[in-house]
């Protein structure tokens, strides 16, 4: 098994910035969207990412802008890192016409193309095979796209998951599978119903993958073994399954307090804060306090604006109702 | 013109496809080196290789999500579930995935692929291998569903799918693959959501619907014998639904009998008398009678199967009875 202890992250310092600014402004934004569901605007639910911006941060600043992400209905923060606007994720939270979506997907798919974006699945597991098609795609049309799917400890109980690996592994498709251990399912521990201690890695070499675990607090650490990964993938080497440690702040949705953790955990994981650690270790690296208080105060401005014109948004209009359900741009099943 | 079971035409259909278009994959269990279970698929591989047409392991949910991925970045897969009992296993990435993602993303993606599957009974498989469930598509916003009947409506509808930018089911009657008839030589591309008039007749209108069709036609040749004449449908494409032409040809008749395989609740012709009750009904001089699969999973002995799955008997004694009464 491997754990990785090498925290040397991107080489250069402006990408270590922009590393710290995306984790700020994931950590902001889900704390707006946790405020707003509150007000009652964010409707429905809502998954949020707190804590675990790490891992989003760490992989978007590795990949390429024509890479493939596949996230889970917990998808804000992959959403946001390959760098789509605030406002309309915020607006699809809303549920207004200035959505991602304009409103027709809701919090648990967000999805833009334009962005490698492929979509937010709200059914556990189911796209970890659509990664790999995405992945066969890029291997029969040579190009050198690698699909990165993202997906919780929970999702490596279902049918799909071990599906997607062993179907990934015999066609070597350059795909990598991000487990993020966040160690709790829904409400129930991850190790109270799962047969091994590592939910991802140990079932890795089942499938003839390496076991590899890395901190998922540390963007430094997440960043070297995507760059690794991916490479291996564009290589045409094929897939690899990553597991990263990690914690949600919250609950699994909406308002969940999340009580059944004992508080003695949240306490240790809230010492291992990924944001608070990047921080200081920008600081030691040369960076000054007040570069980074003005990355931070951006960020704020940013999801002001973003707050501002997402519930400036319209609401989305009937024209939507019966739009796209088909390729033509229509609804119509008979003549 | 060229003789052809309904089986060859599977792999001609999808071969015409494959010369014309680079983008055109096909991947399933034993449809490579087999040439599929039911020997539908053979010489693709010999044609076009282990890149285009791929051999998966027994995993349908990987085999659809790879048939989703790939047309969502381009390709226009073909993704074969052997037998149509297995769309049960992976069924979540049909209607969850495949069907709503294109409306959830505000129309960001398209869907261009064709799921083929054996579909119904005949076979004396029993009931986990010998399910018509054009129903369970049919009821899914999202899905277009096709159900050939003969040989050369399989190529023409197979190039129609796979050119079409939408998810399609494509049910292959299992008991058909050995029918034979005269198919055209040269490409041969039909359209979807057009039914066919098979037969003209005045007193009653036949609707059906794959398996069931040459089984409407041979009933409509022995009603016509005790004087009721009847005009026979291949409605083909569930949805789209060509309903102008079945609306028209009940019209025309004023009595509406639909043969269906599906088993009887929710199956499509439940649909069609809805329709036809709405929208045409002071056209109707009597009640619509469907013959149907009866409410049963499907039994295996043949005594039993051919008491279940309507037949040209039961098709006669039923439409001779009501249009009597």
């Amino acid at each position: 098994m491997t754990t990785t202890t090498i925290t040397a992250g991107p080489t250069d310092f402006e990408t270590k910035l922009g590393m710290y600014r995306s984790q700020v402004a994931l950590r902001q934004f889900e704390k707006r969207a946790y405020d707003l569901f509150l007000e009652n605007l964010v409707k429905g639910t809502s998954h949020l990412s707190l804590g675990q911006e790490a891992i989003a941060a760490g992989f978007a600043t590795a990949m390429k802008p024509t890479d493939w992400t596949y996230a889970t209905y917990r998808g804000h923060a992959h959403t946001l890192a390959r760098g789509v606007p605030m406002t309309p994720v915020l607006a699809e939270l809303l549920g207004r016409s200035n959505g991602l979506m304009a409103g027709k997907g809701g919090s648990m798919h967000l999805t833009s193309v334009e962005h490698g974006v492929m979509g937010s699945y709200a059914i556990i597991g189911a796209h970890l095979p659509i990664a790999c098609g995405a992945a066969w795609s890029a291997q029969y049309r040579g190009t050198d796209q690698v699909a990165v799917c993202f997906f919780g400890d929970g999702s490596t109980n279902i049918g799909a998951f071990h599906e997607a690996l062993n179907f990934a592994a015999i066609w070597k498709l350059p795909v990598v599978f991000v487990c993020e251990n966040n160690l709790w399912m829904e409400y129930t521990r991850t190790t109270e119903v799962t047969a091994v201690k590592h939910p991802a890695a140990d079932r890795a070499s089942a499938y003839g993958l390496e076991s590899i675990i890395v901190d998922g607090n540390d963007a430094d650490a997440v960043y070297d073994v995507a760059v690794t990964a991916i490479a291996r993938a564009r290589a045409g080497e094929g897939p690899s399954m990553i597991e990263a440690e990690t914690y949600r702040h919250g609950g699994h949705s909406r308002a969940d307090p999340g009580k059944y953790r004992p508080d003695s955990e949240v306490a240790e994981w809230l010492a291992k804060d990924p944001i608070p650690r990047y921080r200081a270790r920008l600081l030691e690296a040369g960076a000054t306090e007040e570069q980074l208080a003005a990355i931070e105060a951006e960020v704020a401005a940013e999801v002001e604006q973003a707050t501002e014109e997402a519930k400036a948004g319209g609401i989305p209009g009937e024209d939507l109702l019966m739009k796209d359900v088909w390729a033509d741009g229509g609804s119509s099943w008979r003549n | 013109m060229a003789q052809l079971t309904f089986r060859e035409a599977i792999a001609r259909g999808i071969a015409q496809e494959m010369r014309r278009d680079e983008s055109v994959v096909f991947l399933g269990e034993d449809i490579g080196k087999a040439g599929g279970v039911f020997k539908g698929t053979v010489g693709l591989l010999d044609e076009f290789g282990p890149v285009r047409v791929r051999d998966t392991p027994i995993s349908e949910q990987a085999i659809l999500g790879a048939a989703m991925g790939a047309a969502m970045t381009g390709l226009r897969p073909i993704a074969e579930i052997m037998f149509a009992d297995f769309f049960a296993v992976c069924w979540d990435i049909v209607v969850n995935e495949i069907a709503k993602s294109r409306y959830m993303t505000n129309g960001q993606m398209t869907f261009p692929l064709v799921i083929r599957s054996g579909n119904g009974g005949g076979l004396r498989f029993g009931a986990q291998h010998s399910q018509s469930v054009e129903n369970w598509a049919m009821m899914i916003p999202g899905l277009k569903v096709v159900v050939p009947s003969n040989a050369t409506d399989v190529i023409g509808l197979m190039a129609a799918a796979i050119r079409d930018p939408d998810p399609v089911i494509f049910l292959e009657a299992k008991a058909l693959y050995a029918t034979k008839m005269d198919v055209p030589d040269g490409e041969i591309v039909d359209t979807l959501g057009t039914a066919k008039v098979l037969r003209n007749g005045t007193d009653a209108t036949i609707v059906s619907l794959g398996y069931m069709v040459p089984r409407a036609l041979e009933a409509a040749n022995e009603l016509a014998t005790v004087g009721i004449d009847c005009t026979v449908v291949d409605v083909r494409s569930l949805v789209p639904l060509d309903t102008q032409t079945i609306l028209r040809e009940v019209s025309a008749t004023g009595r509406l009998f639909t043969v269906e395989e599906n088993p009887r609740l929710c199956g499509w012709g439940g649909e069609l008398s809805s329709i036809v009750s709405e929208e045409i009904f002071y056209d109707l001089d009597g009640p619509i009678v469907r013959i149907t699969t009866p409410h049963i999973p499907l039994p295996a002995a043949d005594a039993l199967e051919d008491m279940a799955i309507p037949s040209v008997e039961r098709i006669v004694t039923t439409i001779t009875k009501s249009m009597n009464s």
